[in-house]
């Protein structure tokens, strides 16, 4: 008994040692009780609401979401869904998002590339024309995508919501190359730029300024508009994004763990049945 | 498949399929009326639960490639329109990727059950061989579907494991070009994968019926590792070993389920979630978890060549096992001494896996910096891998020739009954005749 403990174990400790990668000296992101945690949980609708609001007021001037289009916005379980509307390309509210964003398109009589206001079709229309353009604007800096960028980050939500709302004045002995913002929580190492005493201080560089300012973007629903608060919706509504199917996965997941539960219980009573009567 | 048949056809047409094509005498002899040792343990299991992951990744992965995309443009973006606009894609996917972990889980598990039980001893020797072949291909197959959904850390560990051929002297260069099919891991490379990662599941298939056939002409071994000598020592496979393989299955499954539903991406890297970008190289690369072993020993050797030639011997050393354990006895249930090497081994193997996953100068302990030794700093993940990787070759080249020969085993138990029988809750021979047929 102790042997097969200790070799579950084992396969536990092997699994655990997977993944892991050395520790980088930026500060660990700060954990947050999110809604959508563990087996159960479920995506916050009224916060992908306010996180969609921060992307699309702040966000969206520099950061594209390809793999996005309108419709997802009102698909079951998006921000926007309404059960009146099981197909989201009818759905009203969703309709008037898109119309709001203009999108290009060829002219099928000319030729040329015209403007259209967009349909829930559409896919989010990206701020820049294309990758260079992107850097251009941004002092060279590429903003990334944001469809996947919740699971493409080591610490997903956590570590998006501890960046944004975590911009810190460099402490003194720092010194921060020009269009650089110093950030404890973003990758990277600092050292070559300390001329204070002892060691580095955690974090990188990051070129994007801190955005968020307390009352930026007004919420529909009253929650006060804190960095924190903006910094943590936007996280959930970039979570829900890079995971739409998050909510069906872990209904689907709770039935198929009671299933398998109970086919094991059966299969235990039926071998303990079975092999009775055999010495073994 | 060999051997004495109790199939008895039943029915006209059974009859007259079994003088023409006797397939179901084969399923029958294979896997209902096949003999097995009673006394199989849950490591035992393992095996069934092999087949049902290549089953699963089979038609898991038979329905990705009805979706997927082989090009470096649009490979990324179909992965995720697979997970966001494919009815249940998710589930697909996540099965298929948790599915590679999983299968490697049970295969090692399968692996260690034969290293410990002495399986691979004669006359199993073409069927422990045989279960390299495929662990072989398991490793190629699963490598090239990493590199699939054309991620930052499919391209670059896609442009570290090619680059390892050209380590070879004279040759390297034009192996690395022509697995490529060009200068540089591209588009050429990506489809050739594809395809290459489409046929390999059935390469596997094939061996895998070799497998069980070799299997089928030796028998099972077993934990006493001694031959199976009457019918007392065995039971049908059907129902005894159907339902307690199922068993084992089942809670298989709530694990893989656990993962597949609730942390389908722990298993994976989160930088496989920003597309593939040649120029930018992600800080650190990480194969998967299950190729972390043999990183951290290609890792260990300074000289290239050297790594990838210890790499891969670290997989060759097992092909030649069945003749490096000289003993007579099977099971290391007997052989006290060996038993404590053989633990010392799975750990070797774990640590190995660790210092995978590390940066090689990380501290093993944290700020020690006392075994400083010359210029190495032996507290370093590196020289904690080469000690493993010491280990590891020392125990297939030394400790197991010179144990064979040298240590005194316990005495074996003349039959597999025989330990059972003095048990004190054993019951008469007789007992075990087909219970199935009661009520």
């Amino acid at each position: 008994m102790l042997r097969k403990c200790l070799a579950i174990a084992a396969l536990g400790l092997a699994l655990a040692g997977g993944p892991a990668l050395a520790a980088g000296s930026q500060k660990e992101p700060r954990t947050v009780a999110w809604s959508f945690n563990g087996p159960f949980g479920k995506f916050d609708r009224a916060q992908l609401q306010r996180g969609f609001k921060v992307y699309r007021e702040v966000c969206a001037a520099c950061h594209s979401m390809g793999l996005m289009s309108f419709r997802n916005l009102g698909q079951k379980g998006g921000p926007f869904y309404d059960p009146k509307y099981p197909n989201p390309n009818d759905n009203p509210y969703v309709k008037t998002i898109a119309k709001d964003f203009e999108t290009s398109e060829i002219d099928q009589e000319t030729g040329d590339i015209v403007k259209r206001p967009a349909t829930p079709a559409d896919r989010f229309p990206n701020p820049y024309p294309n990758e260079a353009a992107a850097r251009a604007g941004n002092g060279g800096a590429l903003p990334p995508d944001f469809s996947t960028l919740s699971k493409a980050r080591m610490g997903g939500p956590d570590y998006i919501y501890s960046l944004l709302s975590g911009y810190s004045t460099p402490p003194a002995g720092l010194e921060v190359p020009s269009g650089q913002y110093y950030n404890p929580y973003m990758l990277g190492d600092v050292s070559a730029f300390w001329k204070g005493e002892g060691h580095a201080p955690p974090g990188g560089f990051i070129a994007m300024p801190p955005q968020l300012a307390a009352g930026k973007v007004t919420f529909d629903d009253d929650t006060k508009s804190t960095i924190d608060q903006q910094a943590r919706d936007v996280a959930a509504f970039m979570t829900w994004a890079s995971e739409p199917k998050m909510e069906e996965r872990k209904a689907f997941g709770v039935g198929a763990m009671i299933y398998l539960l109970i086919l094991a219980g059966l299969l235990y009573v039926s071998y303990k049945r079975i092999w009775r009567n055999v010495a073994h | 498949m060999s051997g004495h048949s109790n199939y008895i056809p039943k029915t006209g047409f059974e009859r007259w399929l079994d003088t023409r094509l006797p397939i179901a005498r084969l399923a029958y002899d294979s896997l209902v009326d096949f003999p097995t040792p009673k006394n199989l343990n849950y490591w035992y299991t393992f095996g069934g639960i092999l087949a049902l992951c290549l089953g699963i990744q089979l038609v898991t992965g038979i329905v990705l490639a009805m979706h997927y995309v082989p090009h470096v443009d649009h490979a990324f973006a179909s992965v995720e329109r697979i997970m966001r606009d494919v009815n249940y894609g998710w589930l697909i996917r996540y099965m298929h990727s948790n599915g590679a972990s999983m299968f490697f889980i049970a295969v090692y598990a399968h692996m260690f059950r034969g290293l410990y039980y002495g399986s691979y001893k004669a006359p199993r020797e073409l069927l422990w061989i045989l279960g390299c072949v495929i662990y072989l291909l398991m490793m190629a197959t699963a490598f090239m579907g990493y590199v699939l959904p054309w991620g930052q850390m499919s391209f670059h560990g896609a442009v570290v494991i090619t680059n390892l051929f050209g380590a070879l002297p004279l040759i390297g260069q034009s192996i690395t070009t022509w697995l490529w099919g060009g200068f540089a891991v591209d588009n050429a490379t990506l489809n050739r994968f594809f395809s290459l990662h489409y046929l390999m599941p059935f390469m596997i298939a094939g061996v895998v019926i070799l497998h069980v056939w070799a299997l089928h002409v030796t028998g099972n071994n077993n934990p006493t590792g001694v031959h199976v000598q009457s019918k007392a020592d065995t039971v049908p496979f059907h129902p005894y070993y159907t339902v307690k393989d199922g068993f084992a299955i089942a809670l298989f499954m709530l694990m893989f389920a656990a993962f597949v539903f609730f942390t389908p991406n722990a298993l994976g890297h989160p930088d496989n979630y920003i597309p593939a970008n040649p120029l930018v190289t992600p800080a650190h690369i990480v194969p998967e978890w299950y190729f972390l072993p043999f990183y951290a020993i290609l890792r260990a050797v300074p000289d290239k060549l050297m790594g990838v030639l210890l790499m891969f011997g670290a997989i060759a050393v097992l092909f030649i096992l069945p003749w490096l354990d000289t003993s007579r006895v099977r099971s290391l249930r007997y052989r006290p001494t060996t038993r404590m090497y053989f633990f010392i081994f799975v750990v070797a193997c774990l640590v190995l896996g660790f210092c995978g996953g590390r940066l090689p100068d990380d501290y093993v302990i944290p700020g020690l910096k006392t075994f400083q030794l010359l210029d190495a700093d032996l507290n370093s993940m590196v020289w904690l891998s080469r000690f493993a990787t010491a280990y590891y070759f020392a125990y297939f080249l030394i400790i197991l020739p010179v144990m064979g020969l040298t240590e005194n085993p316990l005495s074996q138990p003349k039959s597999i009954s025989e330990p059972v029988l003095s048990h004190s809750a054993a019951l008469p021979v007789g007992a075990a005749a087909s219970p199935e047929k009661r009520g």
